[in-house]
């Protein structure tokens, strides 16, 4: 399973705890990551990406295995350790505003 | 016995405020959607129970919420607004173009007729109908996509769709307001427009006569004079007799004829409130002194209602949204201010006393009269 950290309002708004877990089918990519957090709650979309050109929000930042991967291709294979549920998967609110 | 619902919302959530007609003891219920902007929220004239709320944030975009109770539970119905076709651009502050980009719903007004029939006013800006209680989004496209639109250009606060006005006796008709392009009217249930800004005068733009750039902050209508329609503009305090075919200048003795919001007496439609504020560079009441202005004349005749008001050192602002009033007898007039108070007249308006205090920044005050 796939391990998914969200920020507090995201996890308010989808009222559920701080991770949950997702089935990732085929290649663990972001965008197959996204995917399938969106399917299991539709919530959530519009929140972390664009609804139209499902582009990553830009107070929106992903990390993992403490690497800044919000600039990486949304096709890109994801970590090793993302892929096995090792690590989770952080999606963060940037510091920006009061 | 009736009870009134206030619904305020802030730059850090909403709260939900009732009392009894007496308007004497509220109770205080929030924040709900606590840490997120609520733009506003609004109830249903046909049922009640109906709210509709606006969320949103610079990081998670926008939410929008409906109630069945009354506030007690909500649930977030669909937020996917799309601009029809190929959106095109408006111009942008520097005056080149700029692509039309949703960022957030200013204002929602629930049908006159039918609980899941809901409009949103959006930026930047157009018009958005929902008719399945907000879960889906569909654009009145003939708005934005008038001869004018690629010329409409954001104010201070953004290209805002903020005011909606349905005509109670006319189905078809419907007036809008967007910062900084002015008023337009449809009659033809949203599938055409024009606007109707003549004889609104702008020193601030190119052409102060032009047909669309007019920063109209908010219209008022009293739903027993359909065709009269108040203004609170940028500068000027204006009146339309003719359904915004002409606007004339009602500024009067007001000690500033800047500020945002207007709103009309429940019972008698010749008595209009604005708040004046100094300046479009000083946004705060002229002298320290918190006054609503009431006119009872339609405008031109102004008296400075201050009992129960701050009247030194007071330096909040009170935005387009955040006044209204109840259809109780005496009709309750209400206001919020940047400070956090919500402040509340029983006796439109002759005494004032804040509701509760040390809320967040105010954004929108709406009231229900309740059966």
């Amino acid at each position: 399973m796939i391990r998914v950290v969200l920020p507090y309002h995201l996890r308010k708004l989808a009222q559920v705890d701080r991770e949950v877990q997702l089935l990732v089918d085929g290649q663990v990519t972001q965008r197959a990551l996204l995917d399938a957090l969106e399917a299991q709650y539709p919530v959530l979309r519009g929140t972390i990406r664009d609804h139209v050109t499902r582009q990553r929000r830009d107070f929106v930042r992903f990390f993992a295995c403490s690497r800044d991967l919000s600039f990486e291709a949304p096709d890109a294979p994801l970590p090793e350790a993302v892929a096995t549920g090792d690590e989770p998967f952080l999606v963060v609110g940037a510091i920006a505003g009061g | 016995m009736s009870n009134v619902r206030v619904l305020v919302g802030t730059h850090k959530g909403g709260f939900i405020l009732t009392s009894d007609a007496t308007r004497q003891r509220w109770d205080v219920r929030g924040p709900e959607f606590a840490g997120w902007e609520i733009y506003h929220i609004k109830g249903s004239p046909v049922d009640p129970d109906r709210l509709y709320a606006s969320q949103s944030t610079g990081w998670f975009g926008q939410q929008i919420q409906r109630s069945n109770d009354g506030g007690k539970t909500w649930a977030p119905v669909g937020n996917k607004f799309v601009y029809d076709g190929k959106p095109g651009t408006h111009q942008w502050y520097d005056g080149t173009p700029h692509p039309w980009e949703f960022k957030r719903v200013w204002h929602l007004e629930p049908s006159l007729t039918d609980p899941d029939a809901v409009y949103a006013g959006v930026e930047d800006a157009a018009l958005f109908r929902s008719i399945d209680g907000g879960d889906t989004w569909h654009e009145l496209a003939g708005l934005r996509q008038h001869t004018t639109g690629s010329a409409w250009a954001p104010g201070a606060g953004g290209l805002c769709l903020h005011t909606i006005v349905q005509d109670p006796g006319d189905s078809r008709r419907m007036f809008i307001a967007i910062s900084a392009a002015g008023v337009f009217r449809t009659d033809d249930a949203g599938e055409t427009w024009r606007p109707i800004n003549h004889g609104l005068r702008s020193e601030h733009i190119p052409d102060p006569n032009a047909e669309v750039g007019h920063c109209v902050h908010r219209i008022a209508m009293h739903r027993s004079r359909p065709r009269t329609l108040f203004m609170q503009k940028h500068w000027d305090v204006m009146r339309s007799t003719d359904a915004g075919e002409s606007w004339h200048e009602v500024s009067g003795n007001l000690p500033s004829d800047f500020g945002f919001p207007i709103d009309v007496h429940a019972h008698e439609p010749d008595t209009i409130y604005v708040v004046p504020i100094k300046s479009d560079s000083e946004h705060f009441p002229p002298e320290g002194k918190l006054r609503v202005y009431r006119s009872r004349t339609g405008g031109n005749e102004w008296e400075a209602l201050t009992n129960g008001l701050p009247q030194s050192n007071c330096y909040v602002n009170v935005l387009r949204e955040a006044m209204t009033v109840d259809s109780l007898e005496p009709c309750g007039v209400y206001f919020g201010t940047s400070g956090g108070q919500v402040y509340a007249s029983a006796d439109a308006g002759d005494h004032w006393s804040a509701i509760v205090r040390d809320l967040p920044p105010v954004m929108s005050v709406e009231v229900q009269t309740l059966p």
